[in-house]
């Protein structure tokens, strides 16, 4: 009998040798990183005959894993801070990540109520931080690929608690920025910690140039107590020439308030992924997404969500605008435990195709093993309809206002999800330069 | 103001205007009456400009500009509204956005200076306590979840901010109850004016005697097959259709 040789591709055999010198430098408990290594190491770089990566096929995505960014200078940091635009005009305390570091210099985290605790990742991990348990806290995540490298490769981010009872008014903004010339890879991660009672709005912005070949892998998990409340807002401003992954996971308590919406407008290929845990009954979440795709953009949003208790309720809405010859992805799963009855369960992805070559992929799927539990999907997919574009021109809207506008009544349904007036506004503006660069 | 001549017109080779004739005078209030399938609803769009129509011969001009050269908004900031039959709802897009929206729009195509939001409001506020539209209604999504009524009152409302020279009203009166004639017929009447015109499109004589045109003219078959004054559909009320059916068969 043959021995069968699995050949690897030049980006698998780049990030093994990438580990082999890196791990002596990177922070906290090695076995950990191995473990994740040795996981990743076995499958390789997830492929199309991987269900979960149908659509997005890293084998072929990423031809070759770029060398992990060093910590930048003051001259580079100065560089970046120019590509750090969005959310600027709100009131928010900050925290800027440069190439997967913390920045310090760059950050304003001085509007934090008592208790509120910000540490950097890097220190954290190099000092065995006490909340450091709760990472990998939602188990579906943890054999997945893309944050088994994160787990394997993660350098910098921060650990946040929001102490129990603590209600922080002021959001606190993530700020990454990716900024040179030459490709580099980034593994941060990010872990929120929100105790009983509390609630939090925690922005993240990814920004970068055009032209810059940059892999970012980020991974923000959310560790929710009882009754508390969280709203997270994402936005993908990545460059260009981005190849952005992206994992969110969220393991929620009883009577949680959870709300996260991931707005995508950049990076050449991006693929976020939300694994939702619901740990304490009666707790509600929303999972909601905007992209706007145009060129040869490729969008994937792959969302689990896990009903493993009793009486919660999910709602996912994502809407997708596709132009050009891009492609956009949704694939969501809600999976219901056998005791988690009475469980409501709700998803819905729309998308607008502009041109004859835009592709969209949906993949709405539930998966219930309980027998009282209220769910639905549906997923759309079309042009704009004809009917309604002749209804607002025959009130005087040129076209291209007319279709301006229903673009931006279609988006607006995911967006009106968030409820800060101001971040809504800051998104609203994002659709609205989406929507003016189209003509 | 308006002139259709020998109007032909087809949706997937289906022919629905024949070498259509009207005309229609500075202040006149024109009615168009015909059975179902004669083509009344196909020329209130083609005047309007939806693109689903072939237009194969004929020439439709308002006070010299020929129409059919026009874009749909060139054709609305001309001077042309076209009243819809079944006015579509638009979900996302509030009332008033949408109305500064056209509004505007118009103007800029004018070359007429922008109306503000306070501006803007006051003159909707007038006009809806008329068609008796509350304000909430001004603060939803456009006719989302509007009456059939209601939403032929919004589209009188937008007809009288909008302004223009040449309305169309697409069968109005259909699903409308009698107070809401009434509302809907005095929101037009007070619009009558010496330098604006209708084109009053209707099945019934009901809502002619809210309406009182000047001309009435039969549709059949793709064409207009007698045309009269007022006392014409008072005859079309008694007599019903089938003699234009027959009439138009033999031609």
């Amino acid at each position: 009998m043959a021995d069968i040789t699995i050949m690897k591709t030049p980006a698998e055999t780049g990030l093994a040798q990438l580990f082999e010198s890196l791990k002596g430098s990177l922070p906290g408990d090695l076995s950990v990183r191995e473990t994740a290594m040795a996981g990743f190491a076995e499958r390789g770089l997830p492929h199309r005959r991987i269900e979960e990566f149908k659509y997005t096929d890293l084998r072929a995505l990423l031809r070759e894993a770029a060398p992990f960014a060093e910590k930048p200078g003051s001259a580079e940091l100065a560089v970046a801070f120019n590509h750090a635009k969005a959310f600027t005009g709100l009131a928010a305390a900050r925290l800027t990540i440069v190439n997967g570091h913390v920045a310090t210099e760059l950050s304003e985290a001085t509007a934090f109520p008592a208790g509120v605790e910000v540490a950097s990742m890097n220190e954290a991990l190099a000092r065995g931080h006490a909340l450091l348990g709760w990472l990998g806290a939602v188990e579906a995540a943890r054999g997945n690929p893309v944050y088994e490298l994160n787990t394997a490769f993660m350098a910098d981010g921060a650990v946040i608690r929001i102490p129990a009872g603590t209600a922080v008014e002021q959001p606190l903004h993530l700020r990454f920025v990716n900024s040179g010339s030459q490709a580099f890879a980034t593994a941060t991660r990010v872990l929120v910690v929100v105790e009983e009672g509390a609630s939090v709005t925690v922005l993240e912005s990814h920004e970068g140039p055009d032209g810059l070949a940059c892999q970012p892998n980020d991974v923000i998990e959310f560790v929710v107590g009882d009754r508390a409340r969280v709203r997270h807002v994402r936005l993908n401003a990545e460059g260009r020439d981005a190849l952005a992954l992206s994992t969110l996971t969220a393991r929620l308590g009883a009577e949680v308030s959870f709300n996260t919406i991931n707005v995508v407008s950049g990076a050449q290929v991006s693929r976020h992924q939300v694994f939702v845990t619901f740990a304490g009954e009666n707790s509600t979440a929303r999972i909601d997404g905007a992209n706007l795709l145009r060129g040869r953009q490729h969008a994937d949003a792959t969302l689990l969500v896990d009903h493993a208790v009793p009486h919660c309720t999910s709602r996912e809405l994502y809407k997708t605008v596709i132009d050009d010859e891009a492609t956009g992805i949704f694939q969501g799963k809600i999976i219901v435990r056998p005791d988690a009855q009475k469980t409501d369960g709700g998803m819905k992805s729309d998308a607008l195709l502009l041109s004859e070559r835009a592709t969209m992929n949906n993949k709405p799927e539930l998966e219930i093993f309980a027998d009282d539990v209220v769910c639905g999907h549906g997923a759309t997919c079309g042009a704009l309809d004809e009917d309604l574009l002749f209804y607002l021109r025959s009130r005087g809207l040129p076209a291209a206002e007319a279709e301006s506008l229903l673009l931006q009544a279609f988006l607006g349904q995911a967006v009106e999800t968030v409820e800060n007036e101001a971040v809504h506004d800051a998104l609203v503006e994002v659709v609205e330069g989406w929507l003016q660069a189209r003509h | 103001m308006l002139e259709i001549r020998n109007l032909v017109v087809q949706i997937e080779d289906n022919r629905i205007l024949n070498g259509l004739n009207l005309t229609v005078h500075d202040g006149e209030v024109a009615a168009i009456m015909g059975p179902n399938g004669s083509g009344k609803s196909t020329l209130s769009y083609v005047i309007a400009g939806k693109e689903d129509y072939e237009v194969l011969d004929g020439e439709i001009v308002l006070d010299g500009q020929n129409l059919l050269e026009m874009e749909p908004d060139q054709r609305a900031a001309a001077g042309v509204f076209l009243a819809f039959q079944y006015p579509l709802e638009i979900p996302g897009v509030g009332t008033m956005t949408f109305l500064k929206a056209a509004l505007n729009a118009q103007r800029k195509a004018r070359g007429e200076p922008e109306l503000t939001t306070p501006e803007l409001m006051k003159r909707v506020n007038a006009v809806g306590e008329k068609l008796e539209i509350s304000r909430d209604f001004l603060k939803r999504a456009l006719n989302v979840g509007f009456s059939g009524g209601e939403k032929k009152r919004m589209e009188i409302l937008q007809m009288a901010l909008l302004e223009p020279k040449f309305c169309i009203l697409d069968e109005t009166d259909s699903g409308l109850d009698i107070d809401a004639l009434r509302i809907v017929s005095e929101g037009v009447n007070a619009l009558r004016s010496p330098d604006r015109s209708f084109l009053v499109i209707t099945h019934y004589q009901r809502l002619l005697n809210h309406i009182v045109p000047d001309t009435v003219h039969v549709m059949s078959s793709g064409r207009i097959v007698r045309s009269g004054g007022k006392e014409l559909a008072l005859e079309l009320e008694a007599n019903g259709y089938a003699d234009y059916r027959q009439q138009a068969e033999a031609a």
